[in-house]
């Protein structure tokens, strides 16, 4: 919210702070200062000039020869501008002046006559043409008050004034004003506030014989008060209400709608205008809209509205929503003669429903749904009205129709400095927080302590707390280390082995990446995954930023291949990556989705291939101690080259698969690049890989190894004949090293040649070479009778 | 005559092995060859030995003296001789061998952790130093411990500042970690010590300091008589650790529903120390975190007595601290995942 220094000064006496120390001390005492804009603030040595004399150029037809009295001297000035007369006051830029974007004015010779410097536009003073009456849209502005020459432009046309703009939270609607932020200042600085008691003349008639108001829900309108203006002359507003209007944000309109946003701004409090002849029956009533009624607002948008919506109607039709904005079939026009100014509080939530339902949000929408002080309506009315008069721009009747079903709901709070300095581990005196609760209004009575009407936010102790010491100071609070009984720190058992597993991934070479959780239901296509799969079904964001955020996750591969597809087009020619993150369940009967972390492995690039995503799988589950891990081949996972795929299973369950991603999903993602990837299921792999370590006796004999070579069918997996060879060999049997799988000259077309290594000891005594002749021929005998593998 | 026999071999045997130093051939078989010559059983010194019956038992302890004196002699020859071959061999080895220590090293490139874990690994040491415990909630959450449990009814404004990404009425993707807090006190009695890491959702539109995914640390503390001060004392702490022991911390004043009091935790600018740069925009103070009491209300939302405990709460973004320790001006380089990014961590 943005404060003119000035405004805030008729009510507090600020002139011994300047704006920087206003602008820390407001922001430690609770009032945040996002910053101070001046727009004159680039403009040095423009003042301004008279113009006395005017000549022609004598070596040029489009240029003339100006002299000015600029206060303390005459000087002559070159311009080409067409709308300069004898007599006009003008900005002028001196020699060495500096304007808005820091451009530099200095002397010099225009056509060989000397120029002792610029008149200027309002360009030049970084002005817009609306602002300011004597603006010309290809000239020089024309001043239009009687200012005296070498006045600083500043002054003369309000440039200089500084604008606090403050970042009011939440909780605190009786900042968004004028008066509030007053009411801090005073409070922070320690200054009395000087409230101002708004004084009507009227005389108009009586306003009872103008109008009528009836509210239909008190709950929803808990006070609407009424003034009526008569004769009224539409024109703009002064100067000075304009300039005030403007460096808070709002645009001048006219007298009328410029006085109720002046008050919205001092007081924060919306207020509307009807045009009083345009409201059917000079008869308002604040009702629920009916289901369907039609309403046009203010700025031209249709509605259709329904009984969410509170509505302020006339005897035929809605002619305002209420607290959010008038309609425009009562609006202020120019020829308006009668106005109505309405100052009323509504319920908050009603505010934001009918704001929501409309698709608005104003100024006054905005202070409504945060809740206003219904006791400041008489006042913000009356200050109205008085405003009214000082700018002539009506006469106001007499009385006020004020429908007043406003509770007073405030509580006393508990106020024992005791508990306040036990709260807040401070030793602030008794007498301090009492002076301090009374500056911002508070009234204490014994040990309870009365917040005022206009702070909605002091419900108890906590609430008071804060008050005292955002007024003590936050700095000023005392640091003391953690106290009572230690408790052990620590994560869990799960969280430690996460981490366990993204040191070990990143000890095998891979970088770990981190990706949005949520995707599109496209990358399902992409990943061939099948219309009928359980991993369609999502959790679906409502409210998404797109199609492409749109639902959680259930798989990590497409957020890997992304990934993976990403790096390609940035031509990293190589990557090993690797993410523990979230996909998320939805579980019949259950609110909330299941959460399962998954461990997901890609890699391209350099000489890597399945074995390599395998290798890395093996390595990940060997250094969790899951030992009797079984992979399988799988040939029908659709996101997996069907030959290159296997089932990564562990004591009997499945916990994820590897491979290499199908040429197909390659393609998809406009790749030309192998992609190796594996994604498993980081619970499960836990729940079989209990990770303990037990000690095993170093051996006392020796270990003797034979090795063996088989041409087998190439369809058979070496899993088979692993499993041969360990049921054939038992218990003597150390170690299977597969060391050679050889396809190729002096190997039938349709054979594969295998060789292992096997490693036998016996932990009774070095082995009998018979015993060990004996395990070689019946492991050759089975593998012939299981697999049909022929020794070489 | 087996005196002048004796010290001739000697001679002989220097001069040979003095010349199988400068020899070339092969001098392990070279070298044998010598030692048999004039050692061996039959060897030239030990052909003079066996003539020893010969002589008169005066000349014996004599000629026996020399001929040991000559054979210790050769045999000391022999070994010094070996040695310095070996060491030559050596010299010779070295030289060959030299290396160009400016070539890269073999390839045993490890990957590395995201500057996200790495920072947060950092920040969960700390905590867990002082005692507290790592908790975890979850991302699809309800509406109830996002907001209402947090003092955020519906219809409250402060849900407009967190523009919240809706699964359905009920359930959201959770907007802070804020609610594990509310888990945490409705499964456990205080002492309460406990921070949450994790990801939250915004429906923020991408830019270069907006993300809709980003991750928070949320802490809590309830116990017996804590205070404000006591928060001031922790958050001084770890800023400490955090940024080194000259780090100061400022609280300003703010507002969040679920605290009462709250602030607004800047630390002094760990680039300049507080004296005004470029990082913290001339301010000297970078705004670090969120914090405050626990609101009464929510204290009671979950069965704690607030009359009996107290607490603290804050929570802070990761996003920001990473950006801001490695000094990086967009945050969609988190999640993009370039190599080149991840090959600086």
């Amino acid at each position: 919210m943005k404060l003119p220094w000035s405004w805030i000064g008729e009510f507090v006496d600020i002139a011994d702070v300047t704006p920087e120390e206003y602008a820390h001390a407001l922001t430690m005492s609770g009032s945040m200062v996002e910053g101070i804009e001046n727009a004159g603030s680039e403009i040095k040595n423009v003042v301004v000039g008279k113009i006395e004399q005017i000549e022609r150029h004598p070596d040029a037809d489009k240029l003339v020869v100006c002299q000015l009295n600029v206060g303390s001297e005459t000087i002559q000035i070159v311009t080409g501008a067409p709308n300069v007369k004898v007599g006009q006051l003008v900005p002028v830029a001196l020699h060495k002046s500096t304007l808005p974007g820091g451009v530099k004015i200095t002397k010099g010779k225009l056509r060989g006559v000397l120029s002792m410097g610029m008149m200027c536009s309002h360009e030049e003073l970084g002005m817009a043409l609306e602002d300011y009456a004597g603006a010309c849209e290809d000239g020089i502005l024309i001043l239009q008050e009687d200012i005296a020459p070498g006045t600083d432009i500043r002054d003369a046309l309000n440039l200089n004034e500084n604008v606090i703009d403050f970042d009011i939270t939440s909780n605190r609607p009786d900042c968004f004003s004028v008066i509030g932020m007053a009411r801090e200042t005073a409070a922070t600085f320690d200054k009395p506030i000087k409230l101002h008691k708004p004084e009507v003349k009227g005389g108009a008639g009586d306003v009872n014989a103008m109008a009528k108001v009836d509210v239909l829900d008190t709950e929803a309108c808990p006070r609407y008060a009424a003034r009526v203006v008569k004769n009224v002359k539409i024109a703009p507003s002064p100067k000075w209400m304009q300039d005030r209007l403007k460096n808070s944000g709002i645009r001048a309109i006219n007298n009328i709608v410029d006085i109720t946003n002046y008050i919205l701004l001092e007081y924060g409090q919306p207020m509307h205008a009807f045009d009083l002849d345009r409201v059917a029956g000079h008869h308002i009533t604040v009702r629920r809209a009916k289901d369907g009624e039609p309403m046009v607002t203010l700025d031209g948008a249709e509605h259709t509205l329904d009984s969410e919506v509170l509505v302020i109607s006339d005897e035929e039709k809605a002619v305002a929503l209420a607290g959010v904005m008038g309609g425009e079939n009562s609006e202020i026009t120019d020829d308006a003669v009668t106005v109505l100014f309405e100052c009323a509080n509504f319920e908050p939530t009603r505010v934001r429903r009918s704001a929501k339902k409309a698709g608005l949000r104003t100024e006054s929408s905005a202070r409504y749904e945060k809740g206003l002080d219904a006791e400041m309506i008489p006042d913000a009315l009356n200050r109205a009205c008085e405003l009214v008069e000082l700018l002539g721009a009506g006469e106001v009747c007499d009385g006020m129709i004020d429908v007043n079903h406003a509770q007073d709901t405030r509580k006393p709070v508990p106020f024992v400095p005791e508990k306040i300095n036990q709260f807040l581990g401070t030793q602030i005196s008794g007498t301090f927080m009492l002076e301090a609760l009374k500056k911002l209004g508070f009234t204490i009575e014994g040990d309870t302590c009365l917040a005022p009407t206009y702070r909605i936010d002091i419900h108890e102790m906590a609430d008071v707390a804060e008050e005292v010491v955002r007024i003590y100071g936050y700095d000023k609070l005392p640091t003391t280390p953690l106290r009572g009984e230690t408790t052990m720190g620590g994560q869990s058992e799960m969280e430690n082995k996460k981490d366990r597993i993204k040191a070990m991934l990143c000890g095998m070479g891979m970088y770990e990446i981190f990706t949005y959780t949520f995707t599109t239901p496209k990358m399902f296509d992409l990943l061939n995954v099948p219309q009928d799969s359980g991993l369609r079904n999502v959790v679906r964001i409502t409210n998404p930023l797109g199609e492409e955020t749109s639902v959680m996750r259930t798989t990590t591969i497409g957020a890997m291949m992304d990934t993976v597809a990403r790096n390609l087009n940035l031509r990293n020619d190589q990557a090993n990556l690797f993410e523990i993150g979230k996909v998320y369940l939805p579980q019949d009967g259950a609110q909330l989705p299941e959460e399962r972390d998954k461990i997901t492995m890609a890699f391209y690039g350099g000489s890597c291939d399945f074995y390599t995503v395998k290798g890395a799988v093996e390595a990940l589950l060997a250094g969790l101690g899951a030992q009797d891990a079984v992979y399988t081949a799988c040939t029908d996972n659709p996101m997996f080259h069907p030959g290159r795929c296997a089932a990564v299973e562990i004591g009997g369950k499945d916990c994820g698969v590897l491979g290499e991603v199908h040429p197909s999903v390659i393609r998809n993602y406009g790749l030309k690049t192998r992609v190796y990837l594996a994604e498993l299921d980081l619970a499960d792999i836990l729940s079989q890989a209990n990770g303990e370590k037990q000690f095993k006796p170093l051996p006392k004999y020796p270990a003797v190894t034979r090795d063996i070579a088989v041409l087998v069918d190439k369809t058979v997996p070496v899993y088979e004949l692993e499993k041969v060879i360990r049921s054939v060999a038992g218990e003597v049997l150390e170690q299977v090293k597969l060391f050679d799988v050889y396809q190729g000259e002096q190997v039938p077309e349709d054979k594969k040649s295998v060789a292992y290594a096997l490693v036998m000891r016996s932990h009774e005594g070095t082995l009998e070479e018979e015993t060990i002749n004996d395990i070689m021929k019946r492991t050759v005998e089975a593998l012939d009778n299981t697999c049909g593998a022929k020794l070489r | 005559m087996m005196k002048e026999m004796l010290e001739k071999i000697g001679k002989q045997a220097q001069e040979e092995i003095a010349a199988l130093v400068k020899s070339s051939g092969d001098l392990k078989a070279e070298f044998e060859q010598v030692r048999v010559k004039y050692l061996g059983k039959k060897g030239e010194l030990t052909g003079v030995l066996r003539q020893m019956g010969k002589l008169t038992p005066e000349e014996r302890p004599v000629i026996g003296e020399l001929a040991n004196e000559v054979r210790a002699d050769i045999e000391k020859k022999l070994a010094d001789a070996k040695a310095k071959i070996e060491d030559l061999k050596l010299q010779q080895q070295l030289k060959n061998e030299v290396l160009d220590v400016t070539m890269p090293g073999k390839d045993f490139s490890a990957g590395s952790l995201h500057p996200l874990t790495q920072v947060l690994n950092e920040v969960k040491d700390i905590f867990i130093g002082l005692g507290f415990e790592v908790a975890a909630g979850p991302e699809v959450e309800l509406d109830y411990y996002n907001f209402e449990a947090l003092n955020i009814p519906k219809d409250h404004p402060a849900r407009d500042t967190q523009d919240t990404f809706y699964v359905s009425e009920n359930v959201l993707l959770r907007t802070q970690t804020s609610p594990v807090q509310i888990r945490v006190m409705e499964q456990k009695k205080p002492p309460i010590r406990i921070i949450a890491p994790g990801r939250v959702y915004r429906s923020d539109a991408v830019d270069a300091t907006h993300s809709p995914v980003f991750h928070q640390i949320e802490g809590l503390v309830v116990d017996r008589g804590v205070t404000m001060a006591d928060l001031k004392g922790t958050l001084e702490t770890v800023a400490k650790q955090l940024y080194g022991e000259d780090a100061r911390i400022r609280f300003r004043p703010h507002h969040f529903p679920f605290t009462e009091p709250s602030a607004e935790v800047d630390v002094s600018c760990f680039a300049c120390g507080g004296k005004g740069c470029r990082l913290c925009k001339g301010e000297g103070w970078i705004e670090i975190l969120g914090a405050g009491m626990v609101h009464p209300q929510v204290l009671r939302n979950c069965d704690i007595d607030p009359e009996e405990y107290s607490g603290f709460a804050f929570g802070m973004g990761l996003e920001r601290i990473v950006m801001r320790r490695f000094d990086i001006q967009d945050i969609r380089m988190f999640f993009e995942n370039d190599m080149r990014f991840l090959k600086q961590f």
